[in-house]
């Protein structure tokens, strides 16, 4: 159910129709998600390894997010959520899809897990005055209508002391060929229509929109595939897909 | 929705069947990764441990050593093992050999020869020491549900217990694998391997001997205390003769292929003998379900690393789990497990077609053969560079090693 609320949205319609259509194939691993499948654990890590010395925590322990609170905006099925409620956090899921919605909380209970899913955009959440410790932007401000406006959205959900980390797509050429042309017409990993090019962020350009928002930019990872391997990894090649940290001063 | 079970329901993020030498070192290796491990095993725990039950001992490599060290098993082994600092291959009574020496490799020694049961009792007290692995023995999984977010088994007393993934350790006969319905390939090398324990009257000074002989290789292995292992291979229809001949007799055959080298020997204990055959599971991995060890891939004794091989895949699987853990995953998601067959599919193989290989080479006497390999031998002796290949493959130190098997932390 979409909300009634007719007010400037972030999310275009088009992208919350394509990405619902896919739903259901969310959590399989050789499906039509296996990039997100390859690319969680690489993200994963370096959500961990930033947020448990910012916190504080033993990343080797057992529940190092434990009391944390936690969004994921975008959540989609649930990629993210399931292992940061295994990490411990708190974790709440919104994304604008609802059937995305229904899977995911369909997939975390076969799962025994407790996440707060809700269909709802975060300009919304932010009416409602709740903010969080982490603040997850994985691989959907590629896909927004206004990307000011989300960032700003997202940033008022961050806790004064709080962390943001954001995954996305740079505007450069090999960006296009290889995110592009090259995992929807050649490879196939996606289907065609995924992403839009001109809609990729540079990293300066998120940092610029992030610090008007009173967040700062404290490391930014690139993410690269090795083809021989069939694996993702962490690199300073930023040029295709890139991760970004950054922290809300107290 | 628990269906026919009593009681309350048994909860895990691992259950592994079979709790033997593999099952029972990677339920070591997952509690100590954080995870939490039911292990269901067959076999009361008192029976394991009596020599009468388990007569063999197991060529420890020194990767493998590293693995036991690093889960906190080796220290109660130590003392009753033996190291092998030399090993030395003959072709029958050929004067060609080949020679290993540990000083070749620079290391303490090659691996060590410890004796099953002192390993199950090197197990059975570790389990006890860790708080989040549960060992329910002897109990037999009636049933098994493999859904699609966990595993449910009920246990022949009606107990429940759900995890989110299921490991088949019970070795060649895996239940756990048949009722998966994954194929094997298999095929017999109509050979048995006769295996007892003798004392000898002098000391075997560390020497480990595997001599070719027409029926298939014939392995010395040294034991503490001026024992050792015998792993006899012999053809098919021979060994039924020689299991009932009479102490006497027996001894009598075992001296004709063993030689006078280390003076006056008594076999020890009860003899028993095995079927050789090789046998490789289609796949290692399922939905919710992995294989380890013999379940998986089961090889000729020739090289003494079906051991060997089992505890590589426990150190791969401890480190695929317990990252997957440490990343939230789910243990038993298809990318988790992908990633483990991957890393050990062309390992298995190769080390599965080299033994195979060896075994064919050297159980045979054709003339040709014969010389080809003796050649062989003297050839590679000469060659410090493939010797080295050799002796590292054996010590189980080529490959891409687990954190584990590096002598690191988990």
């Amino acid at each position: 159910m979409m909300e009634t609320d007719s007010n400037s949205s972030t999310a275009s319609p088009e992208e919350v129709a394509r990405f619902t259509a896919m739903a259901e194939t969310w959590w399989d691993a050789n499906g039509k998600f296996r990039p997100l499948h390859q690319i969680n654990p690489v993200r994963i890590a370096y959500i961990r390894d930033f947020v448990c010395p910012h916190f504080n925590r033993d990343p080797m322990g057992t529940e190092p997010f434990k009391g944390l609170e936690l969004i994921d905006i975008g959540c989609g099925g649930g990629l993210l959520c399931e292992p940061m409620a295994r990490l411990g956090a708190n974790v709440s899921g919104i994304d604008a899809g609802d059937k995305n919605i229904a899977i995911a909380s369909l997939h975390a209970g076969q799962g025994d897990l407790d996440i707060n899913y809700r269909q709802q955009l975060p300009e919304d959440l932010v009416k409602t005055g709740k903010t969080f410790d982490v603040v997850l932007n994985m691989e959907v401000i590629e896909h927004v209508a206004d990307v000011d406006a989300f960032l700003a959205a997202s940033a008022a959900l961050v806790k004064p002391g709080g962390v943001m980390v954001l995954s996305t797509l740079n505007r450069t050429l090999k960006a296009f060929a290889l995110a592009k042309v090259g995992a929807e017409y050649i490879m196939r990993w996606l289907p065609t229509g995924t992403h839009d090019w001109r809609k990729f962020v540079k990293p300066s350009e998120l940092a610029r929109g992030l610090r008007t928002n009173g967040v700062e930019v404290s490391d930014i990872k690139g993410m690269v595939y090795h083809p021989l391997q069939d694996t993702w990894a962490l690199s300073n090649d930023l040029d295709v897909n890139y991760l970004v940290s950054a922290v809300k001063p107290l | 929705m628990v269906r026919s079970g009593s009681g309350p329901e048994i909860q895990a993020d691992v259950l592994i069947a079979g709790g033997g030498l593999v099952g029972g070192t990677l339920a070591c290796g997952l509690a100590m990764g954080g995870l939490s491990v039911i292990v269901v095993d067959a076999q009361d725990p008192a029976d394991g441990l009596d020599a009468a039950f388990d007569g063999r001992a197991s060529a420890i490599a020194l990767s493998s050593q590293r693995v036991l060290e690093g889960l906190g098993l080796w220290s109660s082994m130590e003392k009753a093992s033996a190291a092998i600092k030399e090993i030395r291959v003959t072709d029958g009574d050929s004067l060609f050999f080949l020679h290993y020496d540990r000083r070749d490799v620079g290391a303490e020694a090659f691996g060590y020869m410890v004796e099953n049961r002192v390993i199950r009792t090197a197990l059975a007290s570790r389990f006890t020491d860790l708080d989040n692995l549960t060992l329910l023995a002897p109990a037999r999984i009636d049933a098994l549900e493999r859904n699609p977010g966990d595993v449910r088994a009920t246990l022949a007393d009606g107990r429940t217990i759900k995890a989110r993934l299921v490991i088949g350790a019970e070795g060649r006969k895996s239940p756990t694998r048949e009722q998966a319905g994954i194929s094997i390939t298999n095929w017999s090398y109509r050979q048995a391997g006769i295996v007892c324990t003798v004392a000898h009257e002098f000391s075997h000074d560390n020497v480990a001997h595997e001599r070719f002989l027409p029926a298939g290789p014939f392995a010395i292995l040294p034991l503490p205390d001026n024992r050792s292992s015998i792993v006899w291979t012999e053809r098919e229809e021979l060994a039924p003769e020689l299991m009932a001949l009479d102490d006497d007799a027996f001894l009598a055959e075992l001296e004709e292929r063993f030689g006078d080298f280390l003076g006056r020997l008594e076999v020890v204990g009860p003899r028993w003998a095995y079927p050789l055959s090789l046998q490789f599971a289609e796949r290692a991995v399922d939905h919710r379900l992995v294989l380890a060890g013999d379940a998986s891939h089961a090889m000729h004794p020739i090289a003494g690393q079906g051991l060997n091989m089992g505890l590589r895949d426990v150190a791969v699987l401890a480190e695929v789990l317990t990252d997957a853990r440490r990343l939230g995953l789910d243990p038993g998601a298809g990318t988790v497990l992908e990633s483990y067959e991957r890393w050990r599919r062309f390992d298995n193989t190769l080390m599965l077609a080299m033994t195979d290989l060896l075994s064919r080479l050297f159980s045979n006497d054709v003339i040709p053969v014969r010389l080809a390999r003796d050649l062989g031998l003297a050839a590679v002796n000469r060659m410090p560079p493939l010797k080295k290949v050799f002796m590292e493959h054996a010590m189980g130190l080529a490959g891409d090693l687990p954190r584990l098997m590096r002598g690191e932390r988990l």
